[in-house]
């Protein structure tokens, strides 16, 4: 860069083939295995976490199915106790921690700059590192799994049965360790998805015409910087617990308790609920509205909504532990807190309603798992604000009751959105349309299986069916519902099979999407199918919350029109323009980092500091630490060719 | 909100000031470990007012000032020694931001050196009693965030010695500075709880 | 608590959820097929951005009102159940272990505290509070014809009250997960007339007689020897304190933690092989001859 590089106007310009081949150029990865290691493009490390997310749904899909036949009936011999606790709790810590979080990172890290009109994430490196570190921490939890020595305590690791004198092998500290290891891919994606947002947004995208989506993400992944840290420091101090002697969850004597794991577990817990379903609630808000014709409704409450959920779900991590014999005063509040928190789901509830209501809805795939959310969210809902009030749960709590639930709460609430998002976004992915033929029959399996197999827990869970539990007596009166659970489940497994078979075969044969084929009015759409490494070519203004149904919505004068396709050229290397986090007025060209290496090697280094503790071998812990090291401070060097140095002082 | 879109006038290049994106990235950073932090010593609360804590918090008697006073004003001026050296590069003098950040990090390291005798003054170890263990956890993970600072801030200063900033281009001081108040803001907190809590009469 | 305070809370938010379903998946049906659109190629018509919004409210605020409305009563019920209305006559301390219950009946008197497990008696018509330990890790106390969950939490007591209103055999469960054979953790409990637990109270304080020759006398030695070391009966040599207090075994319904019925055939398959019968349990095969143990069993079927 030369003094003059150092400030610029940028000039304003519209889309030509010309300059969309020099941004080419610019942008683009590098071809083989290199480019693949290296590539820092938001939409590659996106459809990433998206497949790999996927692979773990697999895992844990299998996971309960091989349980499910154990309990399909009474007395069942198909597993003895040590596999069911390991497999159920893998299942769950599988769903939970790498498919429900990372498959909605996917989207969100694909979607997010398209969005927002940006040609990538605020900081594309740490955002390959998120990935890289979510790979890693996953193989190092199943690599436990596959030696035998999976978690067997459950996705909540209650102590003391966590703790060395009742869990004496390696399975709880591959579980620790593994878990921070993942919080620290969560929250640096986190932080991420909220650098992206106050400084990434398109100009005259201000905060009031940003998608719901971006507010979910946003909302869960503000959470997530304050509740991850919880859970991190839980699993450590278990850690040392177990391995150096500490005294933290110690209830034989030594002054520590088994209830302070419950605290600060739960204070992550629930706010991590609400994370992994705000952001697929968004995609329904900003997916359904498409397909019934019209703009939501109430767009500013739901948002609010949002947010609120969030707010609120920082008090309500009590509930999980109303059995444990807290005082009536607490009680009482948590209670209250844990019902009033039904409020702004009411209105994401209503919203919905109204805007199909009100719109002249067509029948896609998309729009067909995603209104069908609207009734599964209201099921988990009510189960929730059942159990939210206090004497009612000391009958519900821990037995299958709550895993109904839990269950419509992440199926219902995170895995049919994902779906529905498959079918509106595949197009955008790849440039081909998934099989509408096949979309159908994919989602009335997965409804069908669904409420099949997750409606009856509540009933046994009603009539006292316990949690798990590897086998029940005959003569409970649980045979039927719980074989009727089974089949159900099957089913549901079929329509996943059925949604990755579409997914395997639309790759190759399905029709060419076009930039838009569902006519939407997002920004994501103005741009190619799939788009091109720098997104846009130039950079696009925004003046409303539908710059592609402007023309439709409203007259509007000339001025006050958005335009996908005109704005400002940013060709002088990898730039991007950033904008303040409210009007969203340009305030300094950004020069992006190109394709690196160093999130991979901090990946690797960072993993084997875990591997250095899973094995407590110090010289391990200390080499890796300075890898990590040394990796931080080469990334972080200041590049003059990134305008982060001074300009050099004589010309 | 503005109705207006502003596309034309000249814009800066590059990482500079509160608009580097590294800057709003260490916000959060800042955020997360303050959380940690809070999670830490909502532990040390938690568990000094459970029954069975009486007489073992604080243990050994209430701890003393004799080292940790002074180290927590060492601390603090360290941290006046940064904003000294973010003040001078801001008015485009480097060699101050050098001292300054140089002073700093020999402030930091007298920290340490201080803490590590008031470990070993310590009558009692990590696997003692819940009460050990939250004292060497807690602090420790203090002086942890204490050696990383260091480490930032001796980057920094060496970048700083290479001619690498000036009044306008010095978003990695303000970065690694704002890593640094936030290690010194937290200690105050950690010192709170364990040095000034049981005087005043909050412990079993 | 009485279970039965609790019940119209519960059939009332039931009912709520229903109606909230109900209702919903009503309005969604009619939404979705009121006036479908039109799907074809290329662009399509977009409505205007207005309407809806009262619908939107209106919900909103009808939920709102059941919300609060719930809170109000689940308050009330709590605040309703909190103390029984009378004190509690009877104290019975239970401490759960991996995976079985002590019980223990307190009194002032200490001549009168007496242990057994798996099995609690209680009146009827009358508060009886439970003192709830967690012996090794978390358990949950919960049998639910008669009160909800309480968890035993190591390093804490946790305190349930309830009442029986009939009597009944009740059956309860370990409801928080705890290892291996959480799912085989039962227990039974027996409500009686006043009368009639005062009878069993006073037989169980009673010592059980060593026979004093023959097989069972032979029974009992082995007992002493192969079991004793884990299981009590009081009266006897036996006093071991990791596993079950077995006196007066045979008044007993159940074997291995409301598992199997307690019966002759049962008890000796369980004696021949624990491990078999609830896998992972901490009760080793004891080395024992067939005639050995039919002694046993001879022995122990005369505890009663």
């Amino acid at each position: 860069m030369t003094v003059s590089d150092y400030t610029r106007s940028p000039s304003v310009g519209t889309e030509d083939a010309a300059l969309a081949a020099r941004l080419h150029k610019i942008w683009e990865t590098a071809p083989g295995l290199g480019g693949w290691l290296s590539t820092v493009d938001h939409k590659e490390i996106g459809l990433r976490y998206i497949v790999t997310a996927f692979a773990f749904l697999i895992l844990g899909g299998v996971e309960a199915l091989i349980f499910r036949l154990q309990l399909s009936w009474s007395n069942q011999h198909l597993l003895n106790p040590e596999q069911y606790n390991q497999l159920f709790t893998m299942h769950g810590m599988t769903m939970i921690f790498l498919y429900a979080g990372p498959v909605l990172s996917g989207f969100s890290n694909y979607l997010w700059p398209l969005l927002l009109g940006a040609r990538d994430m605020a900081l594309p490196r740490l955002n390959a590192l998120s990935y890289w570190v979510y790979l890693f921490a996953g193989i190092f939890l199943y690599a436990a799994f596959a030696m035998g020595f999976g978690p067997n305590d459950g996705w909540f690791n209650y102590v003391p049965y966590a703790a060395r004198a009742y869990n004496g092998g390696p399975n709880i500290d591959f579980y620790a360790l593994g878990m921070i290891l993942l919080g620290i891919s969560t929250t640096v994606g986190s932080i991420n998805f909220v650098v992206t947002f106050m400084r990434m947004r398109a100009p005259g995208m201000s905060i009031n015409r940003v998608p719901i989506l971006i507010w979910g993400t946003l909302t869960a992944s503000m959470a997530n910087v304050f509740a991850i840290p919880a859970v991190s420091l839980a699993f450590f101090l278990l850690w040392m617990d177990r391995n150096v002697g500490t005294h933290f969850f110690d209830t034989a004597g030594g002054g520590g308790s088994a209830m302070l794991w419950q605290h600060l577990f739960w204070m992550f817990g629930h706010p991590w609920v609400y994370a992994i379903v705000l952001p697929a609630m968004g995609m329904v808000s900003d997916g359904l509205p498409v397909f019934c014709r019209r703009p939501l409704v109430g767009y500013t409450a739901v948002a609010l909504a949002t947010v609120a959920t969030m707010v609120l779900g920082f008090g309500v991590w009590v509930h999980h532990m109303f059995a444990t014999g807290l005082p009536n005063i607490s009680l009482s509040f948590f209670s209250a807190a844990s019902i009033i928190i039904a409020v702004p789901s009411a209105v994401g509830v209503f919203a919905w309603l109204a805007t199909i209501w009100t719109g002249r809805p067509v029948f896609t795939t998309p729009f067909l798992f995603f209104s069908s959310f609207i009734i599964l969210f209201t099921i988990g809902g009510v189960s929730g604000y059942m159990t939210g009030s206090v004497p009612v749960d000391w009958q519900l709590t821990d037995t299958y009751f709550v895993v109904a639930h839990i269950h419509y709460v992440l199926i219902g609430i995170n895995v049919f959105p994902v779906a529905g998002a498959i079918y509106f976004w595949f197009p955008k992915f790849t440039g081909r349309m998934l099989d509408e033929r096949l979309g159908r029959w994919n989602f009335w399996t997965m409804f069908i299986g669904f409420n099949l197999g997750f409606f009856p827990m509540h009933i046994s869970g009603l009539l006292g069916m316990p949690r798990r539990v590897y086998t029940y007596a005959d003569g409970m009166g649980w045979d039927w519902l719980n074989m009727i659970t089974t089949i159900g489940s099957f089913v549901f497994g079929i329509g996943v099979l059925i949604l990755i078979w579409n997914v395997l075969v639309s790759l190759k044969r399905g029709r060419v999407a076009g930039d838009n084929p569902w006519d939407a009015p997002t920004l994501e759409w103005a741009t190619a199918s799939p788009p091109p490494p720098y997104n846009f070519v130039v950079i696009p203004t925004v003046q409303s919350r539908h710059p592609l149904w402007e023309d439709r919505l409203d007259s509007r004068p000339e001025e006050a029109k958005s335009h996908p396709h005109a704005g400002l050229v940013l060709e002088h290397g990898r730039e991007a323009i950033g904008t303040d986090p409210l009007d969203a007025q340009p305030d300094i060209i950004l020069k992006m980092p190109g394709d690196s290496y160093a999130p991979l090697i901090f990946a690797v280094a960072l993993t084997l500091v875990f591997i250095g503790l899973l094995l407590t071998a110090w010289w391990l812990v200390a080499l890796a630490v300075i890898g990590a090291a040394a990796t931080t401070i080469g990334w972080l060097w200041p590049q003059r060719a990134l305008g982060e140095t001074a300009e050099p002082a004589n010309g | 909100m503005a109705d207006r879109i502003a596309l034309e006038g000249t814009l800066p290049v590059g990482a500079i000031d509160t608009r580097a994106s590294g800057w709003w990235a260490m916000i959060f950073i800042v955020c997360t470990e303050a959380a940690l932090f809070g999670y830490l010593l909502f532990s040390y609360y938690y568990l000094a007012v459970q029954p069975h804590a009486a007489g073992t918090f604080p243990q050994g008697g209430i701890p003393s000032l004799t080292l940790a006073l002074p180290n927590t004003f060492i601390l603090l001026l360290s941290s006046a020694a940064v904003g000294w050296a973010q003040f001078n590069i801001q008015h485009d003098d480097n060699r101050r931001l050098i001292w300054g950040l140089a002073a700093a990090v020999v402030l930091g390291i007298v920290f340490l050196v201080v803490q590590a005798f008031e470990w070993a003054e310590k009558p009692f170890t990590l696997s003692s009693t819940a009460y050990s263990s939250l004292y060497f956890v807690i602090t420790g993970f203090h002086m942890m965030h204490v050696v990383v600072g260091v480490g930032v801030l001796t980057t920094v200063l060496a970048w700083s010695a290479m001619g690498y900033f000036n009044r306008v281009r010095y978003a990695p001081i303000h970065i690694g500075a704002l890593y640094w108040h936030f290690v010194d803001a937290v200690w105050l907190a950690v010192f709170f709880t364990f040095y000034i809590t049981p005087l005043l009469g909050l412990h079993a | 608590m009485k279970a039965s305070a609790t019940l119209p809370l519960t059939w009332g938010v039931i009912a709520v959820s229903v109606v909230v379903m109900v209702v919903i998946a009503v309005l969604l049906a009619f939404a979705i097929w009121r006036r479908p659109g039109i799907a074809r190629a290329g662009r399509m018509d977009v409505g205007p951005d207005t309407g809806g919004t009262n619908f939107l409210w209106i919900g909103v605020a009808v939920s709102t009102l059941a919300l609060f409305a719930t809170v109000v009563w689940t308050v009330q019920v709590l605040a309703e159940i909190a103390k029984p209305p009378s004190a509690p006559g009877l104290t019975i301390e239970v401490t759960a272990h991996q995976w079985w219950w002590q019980v223990r009946y307190l009194d002032p008197d200490a001549r009168r505290v007496f242990t057994t497990a798996n099995e609690i008696h209680i009146p009827t018509g009358m508060p009886v509070l439970f003192k709830l330990i967690g012996g090794d890790v978390i358990h949950s106390f919960w049998v639910p014809a008669l009160a909800g969950k309480t968890d035993m939490i190591p390093g804490q007591t946790n305190e349930l009250w309830l009442e029986a209103d009939k009597p009944g055999i009740y059956r309860g469960q370990c409801s928080e997960y705890c290892g291996l054979e959480h799912a085989k953790m039962a227990f039974v409990v027996v409500a009686e007339a006043p009368g009639a637990f005062e009878a069993w109270r006073a037989h169980q304080m009673a010592l059980d007689a060593t026979p004093a020759g023959g097989i069972l006398a032979s029974g009992a030695a082995y007992f002493g020897d192969k079991c004793g070391s884990c299981h009590a009966v009081r009266g006897s040599g036996a006093a071991g304190v990791l596993g079950p207090d077995l006196s007066h075994f045979a008044t007993r319904q159940t074997i291995g933690a409301g598992i199997i019925a307690n019966t002759p055939q049962n008890l000796a398959a369980w004696i021949d092989d624990p491990q078999g019968l609830k896998p992972g349990n901490l009760m080793q095969r004891p080395e024992l001859s067939p005639e050995q143990r039919g002694q046993i069993v001879a022995y122990m079927e005369t505890l009663r």
